[in-house]
């Protein structure tokens, strides 16, 4: 046997000596077969965590663990595992061979990354279960490299319970604030960062991150902590999208009134939420769909959430109770982001970490871009272009030329919008009005009172017909939630992808489903000033390539139209 | 050799130990369960490393509630929270400084209460432990749940500092890391949860300068309550430590004449400590451990509170330059045969 074999890996031995003592004494002491198919379960979980634990050596800035999500080899980890290491690091598996792996993006701020391992494309990986299903006595256990003791690249398994749910984590030192995670008391050590946290099926339930450490050294002490597989699943748009992600805040803090409700005690007058009416005083009822009864609850909704997402907000003020819909702001500005991430202010990543190309495995360089904004800008493109493939599919089933689109709205009133290359035009009772679509589009954000719907619209119709590519500076933005007045966070979330372009002096989101259809516009003709909000609804038996059913529209709280597209008067213009 | 295949299989087993005991509840049931009868206790504490936080168990309905007597409860505004959330204010009813125990009282009614399993368990037994470990949680979280087994029952020997723990019976030693910050006075149950225990304060082996994992039997825990409910709890033993001191570390300071005598080094004992640790005459000491001294009183207080098999360490000023001598660990010493 080994010399060094480590304490975890002789207890897991210990263990499965037990399970073998077990199984020989079956058959004379009549074991309960709910026994056996129990410890049958639990070697069937402990084999599938193994087999999707990756151990991370980053050379000399030490290494961890992490956790393989997809086949195609996307796997989580901690921000402060990859911090300096560099695009590149080396991975290991439980089958014993090492893979090169590429940086892919990065939370600093939730301490999440992910990487992709390079060189398969039938990775084993675990499944994301939903987090808030976890219970307090749960069997759990982490799979990783504590120590860094994985000379073998076989993960030490270490076993307990669920200590406690939603719990909230200071920020302390350089140690992240750790909001709505798990704590377990299976050893979570020094070495365990990033790696997975896992149910009794097998299943991940969180990413391990942290551990109360106090006099007795940097060992386990009987508390560890894990970023929930909700904030995972959360955050993963943001991450596969290459950019540096950053955390949402409200742009309001919070604390406990005299007579214990959670009310605003400071709100920014520039903030999404005081334009949508939140005031001193104001006492937050629920927040994306979770009550809200202590300022850590407020605080462990807020952290699982990325920045520029919009979500529910309940407040009673007054003795009245109102809902809104909130767009959550960044924590940090771009540069301070960057700097977070390990880099200069511009994005780039550290002088000390930055190796020259000739230094990464070839498989990296070819996976590996920089910019600034980015982790890595290489991925930004890959799903850029997966979405531009769904949109594809929408305009191939288009006639081409000029968009005609015309109905009622909802007062009965006629309207007719017409899109083409060059010009763009929208017939509403109050009146015409037109875009000329080579100009500067911040200067026509017509019709009056929308904020910029023809904008929108005529950027819509040039993102499906002539791709992304074409649409000024696109990018991938990452995830928002399909629905975001009903969306409540949890592992139910329902999410889609988001496109952002900067193009002729406007900024525009795009929500894209997976078939290809546009949901939504956000479309922004001066930043920190409401965004004309463009939704438009799709009857799902329709053909892909015709025309949504129905078109809303509004500016901050006020709506603007509802346009009741008539399916007969929609196509191309002969 | 039965039993040992019994215990084999419901030690291996945990998932799936209640399913062989044929019990109606699980281990979450049990521990939410027996959460709902452990508080929060915030207290007296906040600097020099001491917690103002700790955990206390409820042990009546109407609002007794058993913790480890300890500098949390030195204060005048103590305060309990429920694992509902509600925050009282609550009254030292006594305490018991043998068995390091008090009893709390709060005005409240129809609360969720432990009765002590007295009998004493093996070693073996499965067991949950309940607190509020690192005061991880507030309001209305729930204390944390850790789970281990019962490794032995034995005296306790122990120091907390350089003084010996006042109580010498039984404790449950643990196998898993319990006696953390904030987890005096929580609850250590069975499979079933029922109270076997109480988390004692944070203390280290007398043989090995360990940090030890125990709890204060149940039945021990009930003796306490009651001398403490009846007024016969006893007062604690004369303590027996010896504070190291300077002269058995060979280290002589210049005569204590002043207020506040700057700590100049007089000589070093050839042999001693602190000759092998390389101090020398007219070096100044300005810090013993992290606590910066600035008289030779200070320096004997602040090495005479260095627990016994730890290192001192000296920050002293040597021609104008700083340099650190660390003195070995201090030894144990063995004074019960």
């Amino acid at each position: 046997m080994h010399a060094n074999f480590p304490p975890n890996r002789i207890r897991v031995v210990a263990m499965l000596v037990v399970v073998g003592v077990v199984s020989t004494v079956v058959c004379q002491a009549e074991v309960d077969p709910t026994v056996i198919e129990a410890q049958r379960a639990r070697v069937e979980a402990i084999r599938r965590g193994s087999n999707a634990a990756v151990s991370i050596f980053a050379g000399e800035s030490g290494g961890g663990s992490g956790v393989l999500l997809t086949p195609d080899g996307y796997a989580a980890t901690n921000f402060h595992v990859v911090q300096s290491s560099g695009p590149a690091v080396t991975c290991g598996l439980a089958d014993g061979r090492l893979y090169d792996a590429v940086v892919v993006g990065v939370d600093p701020t939730g301490d999440l990354a992910l990487i992709k391992l390079l060189g398969r494309d039938d990775f084993p990986c675990a499944q994301l279960a939903d987090s808030d299903d976890v219970q307090v006595g749960d069997f759990c256990f982490a799979a990783g490299n504590p120590f860094l003791l994985a000379t073998d690249l076989r993960p030490s398994i270490s076993a307990g319970i669920v200590s406690g749910v939603h719990r909230y984590q200071y920020p302390a030192g350089t140690i992240l604030e750790y909001a709505d995670c798990l704590q377990v008391d299976a050893a979570i050590n020094p070495g365990n960062s990033g790696g997975g946290l896992f149910d009794a099926h097998g299943r991940l339930i969180g990413v391990n991150g942290r551990a109360s450490f106090e006099k007795r050294g940097r060992v386990n002490v009987g508390a560890g902590y894990a970023i929930s597989a909700n904030q995972v699943r959360n955050f993963l748009g943001g991450l596969r999208s290459g950019r540096l992600c950053d955390h949402a805040a409200l742009g309001a803090t919070v604390s406990t009134s005299a007579d214990g409700r959670v009310v605003v005690s400071d709100i920014v007058e520039s903030s999404d939420a005081w334009r949508r009416g939140l005031r001193y005083d104001d006492e937050i009822v629920s927040l994306a769909g979770r009550p809200v009864r202590t300022v850590n609850a407020f605080k462990n909704v807020l952290g699982t959430l990325p920045a520029g997402w919009q979500v529910p907000l309940v407040v009673r003020s007054g003795g009245r109770r109102r809902e809104m819909l909130v767009r959550l702001e960044a924590i940090h500005s771009p540069a301070t982001l960057a700097k977070l991430a390990g880099g200069s202010e511009d994005g780039g990543p550290q002088p000390a970490a930055t190796p020259t190309a000739r230094e990464l495995p070839a498989t990296v360089r070819e996976r590996y871009e920089h910019r600034p904004g980015f982790a890595n800008h290489h991925f930004n493109r890959l799903e850029r272009d997966r979405v531009a493939a769904a949109l594809a599919a929408v305009r191939d089933a288009q006639p081409a030329g000029p968009w005609v689109l015309a109905g009622r709205l909802a007062s009965g009133d006629e309207f007719r919008i017409e899109l083409s290359d060059a010009s763009a035009s929208i017939d509403l009772p109050t009146g015409t009005s037109t875009v000329a679509v080579g100009d500067e589009l911040d200067r026509q954000p017509v019709p009056p009172g929308s904020g910029g719907l023809l904008p929108a619209l005529v950027l819509w119709r040039r993102l499906v017909v002539e791709g992304p590519a074409a649409v000024g500076r696109t990018i991938f933005w990452g995830t928002a939630p399909r629905t975001p007045a009903t969306f409540a966070a949890g592992g139910s979330a329902d999410l889609v992808d988001v496109l952002e372009s900067s193009v002729a002096g406007v900024v525009a989101r795009f929500a894209v489903a997976a078939d290809g259809r546009v949901l939504a516009i956000d479309l922004w003709c001066q930043p920190d000033a409401d965004p004309c909000e463009v939704r438009l609804s799709w009857e799902d038996a329709a053909a892909i390539g015709a025309m949504p059913a129905r078109i809303d529209v509004r500016r901050g709280d006020v709506p603007f139209a509802e346009l009741l597209v008539d399916p007969v008067a929609v196509g191309a213009t002969p | 050799m039965r039993h040992l295949l019994v215990l084999l299989v419901v030690g291996g087993l945990m998932l799936a130990a209640t399913a062989v005991a044929g019990e109606p509840t699980t281990p979450q049931q049990v521990a939410a369960a027996a959460a709902r009868k452990v508080v929060k206790i915030y207290g007296a504490g906040g600097v020099q490393g001491l917690e103002g936080y700790q955990s206390g168990i409820i042990i009546s309905p109407d609002g007794r509630i058993a913790t480890a007597l300890s500098t949390v409860l030195d204060s005048d505004g103590l305060d309990c929270v429920l694992d509902d959330g509600r925050r009282f204010e609550a009254r030292l009813v006594g305490v018991d400084p043998r068995r390091e125990l008090a009893v709390l009282a709060i005005e409240a009614v129809d609360l969720p209460a432990f009765t002590p399993r007295e009998e004493r368990v093996a070693a073996g037994t499965r067991v949950l432990a309940i607190s509020n470990l690192f005061g991880v949680a507030v309001g209305d979280e729930r204390a944390s749940v850790q789970r281990g087994v019962v490794a032995a029952v034995v005296p306790l020997e122990a120091r907390r500092g350089a003084a010996d723990a006042p109580y010498t019976g039984a404790v449950y030693v643990l196998d898993c890391t319990t006696n953390n910050p904030g987890s005096p006075g929580g609850a250590v149950v069975d499979s079933q949860g029922r109270l076997l225990g109480i988390l004692g304060k944070e203390l280290r082996a007398t043989a090995s300068g360990i940090w030890l994992n125990y709890a204060l039997p149940a039945d021990e825990l009930a003796r306490g309550c009651a001398e403490i409910l009846a007024g016969t709890a006893g007062s604690p033993p004369v303590t027996s430590a010896t504070p190291l001191d300077l002269r058995s570390l060979g280290l002589v300071l210049v005569p204590d004449l002043l207020a506040r005598t700057p700590p100049f080094v007089e000589s070093v004992v050839p042999g001693s400590a602190a000759a092998q640790a390389g101090l020398r005459a007219d070096d100044l000491v300005i810090a013993v451990g992290s606590r910066a001294v600035a008289s030779c009183d200070a320096v004997q207080r602040a090495v005479g509170g260095v627990p016994e098999g730890d290192a001192v360490r000296l920050s002293l000023i040597r021609a104008g330059v700083i340099v650190e001598c660390d003195l070995g660990p201090r030894p144990a010493e063995v004074k019960r045969p």
